[in-house]
C-alpha cells in the first residue's frame, strides 16, 4: 500500500475521534442517570 | 392560536418527552451507527480499488469527506437549533445547541486533520492558505467560539442567547465553504458529488462513501442526542437539589 503511514493515521483519527466522543457521552449521561437516581429515587427514569 | 404543527413541535421539544423518545431510538441509532461505519470505512480500506493518479492515499477520502460533510451539516443543525431557541425559546434548543458545537468542533478538526494527512502526500504541504481549507478553519473558530461563549456567563439563558446568535452570524460561512472551489481558484479539487448532476466518481469509490458518510451521520446523532439526554438530567439534578436548597435554607 502507498502513502500507507497517512492512510493509517487518518483511519485511527476517524475511528479514534467519534469513538471518544461516544465514550464520553455515554459517561456523561450515564453519571447522570445514576446522580438523579440518588437525588430523586420515586421520579420517573427514562 | 398556534398552529397544529408548532403545537407538535412544541410537545416534541419537552425535556421529559425528548428523554423518552430519545431512549427508544438511541439503541437502534447507536447500532446502524457502528455497523455502517464499519462496513463504509473497511469496504473504502480494504476493497475499494486505489486511484491511478493519487494510489492509495484516496483511501483518506472516505473519512476525510464524511467529516467535511458533517462539520457543515452540523454546523447547520446548531444554526436551527440557535434559530428555535431564539424564536420559540424551546428549552431543549438551548440544550441541543450546546451540545453540537463540540461535536461539531470535532469533526471539523478530523476533517482538517485528514485533509492535511491527504494534502501532504498530494500537494507536497500540511497546509495551504487556500479558500476552502481557510474557510472549514474559520468555521472550526466558529464551533469553537459557540463552545466558549454558551458557557462564558453565570446565567445559562445569556450564554444560550449569545450562542445561538454567533451561530445565526456565522451561517453566512457555510456557503463560503460549499462554494469556495467554484468562486475562487484553488488548489482543493471541485466537488465530485453534486445535487444537480451525475457523480463524477467511479461506483466503486461511491458507493463505500455514501455508507461511510450515512455511518458518520448516525454517529453524529447517536453523539448530539446521548448528550442532549445527558445535558436534560443535569439539568433536571440542578433543578432538584435547587428546590432542596430553597425549601431548607438551613442546611
Amino acid at each position: 500500500m502507498t502513502h500507507l503511514a497517512f492512510v493509517a493515521v487518518a483511519y485511527a483519527l476517524g475511528v479514534g475521534v467519534p469513538l471518544a466522543f461516544a465514550l464520553t457521552a455515554w459517561q456523561r449521561a450515564a453519571a447522570a442517570r445514576r446522580k438523579l437516581a440518588a437525588i430523586d429515587p420515586r421520579g420517573q427514569r427514562p | 392560536m398556534s398552529s397544529s404543527p408548532n403545537r407538535s413541535l412544541h410537545r416534541f421539544a419537552n425535556p421529559g418527552q425528548f428523554l423518552r423518545l430519545s431512549g427508544a431510538v438511541l439503541p437502534y441509532l447507536a447500532i446502524g451507527a457502528a455497523l455502517l461505519t464499519a462496513l463504509g470505512l473497511g469496504w473504502g480500506l480494504f476493497v475499494s480499488p486505489a486511484d491511478y493518479q493519487q494510489g492509495d492515499a484516496v483511501r483518506i477520502m472516505y473519512v476525510h469527506v464524511p467529516a467535511a460533510w458533517l462539520a457543515t451539516g452540523g454546523y447547520t443543525g446548531l444554526a436551527v437549533c440557535s434559530a428555535m431557541s431564539l424564536i420559540w425559546r424551546h428549552p431543549l434548543a438551548d440544550l441541543a445547541a450546546a451540545e453540537i458545537g463540540p461535536v461539531g468542533a470535532g469533526f471539523t478538526a478530523l476533517c482538517l486533520a485528514t485533509g492535511s494527512l491527504w494534502g501532504k502526500p498530494m500537494w507536497g504541504a500540511w497546509w495551504v492558505w487556500d479558500a476552502r481549507l481557510t474557510s472549514v478553519l474559520v468555521l472550526f473558530f466558529l464551533y469553537i467560539g459557540h463552545v466558549a461563549l454558551v458557557r462564558a456567563f453565570d446565567d445559562p439563558t445569556r450564554g444560550y442567547r449569545a450562542g445561538a446568535i454567533l451561530a445565526l452570524v456565522g451561517v453566512v460561512n457555510l456557503p463560503i465553504v460549499k462554494f469556495s472551489v467554484d468562486w475562487w481558484n484553488t488548489l482543493h479539487q471541485p466537488a465530485s458529488i453534486k445535487l444537480t448532476g451525475a457523480p463524477t466518481m467511479a461506483p466503486e469509490m461511491l458507493w463505500p462513501l455514501a455508507i461511510a458518510a450515512l455511518g458518520y451521520t448516525l454517529c453524529f446523532a447517536t453523539i448530539v442526542t446521548m448528550r442532549t439526554r445527558a445535558a436534560v438530567m443535569e439539568r433536571r439534578i440542578r433543578g432538584l437539589l435547587m428546590a432542596r436548597a430553597a425549601s431548607d435554607p438551613g442546611a
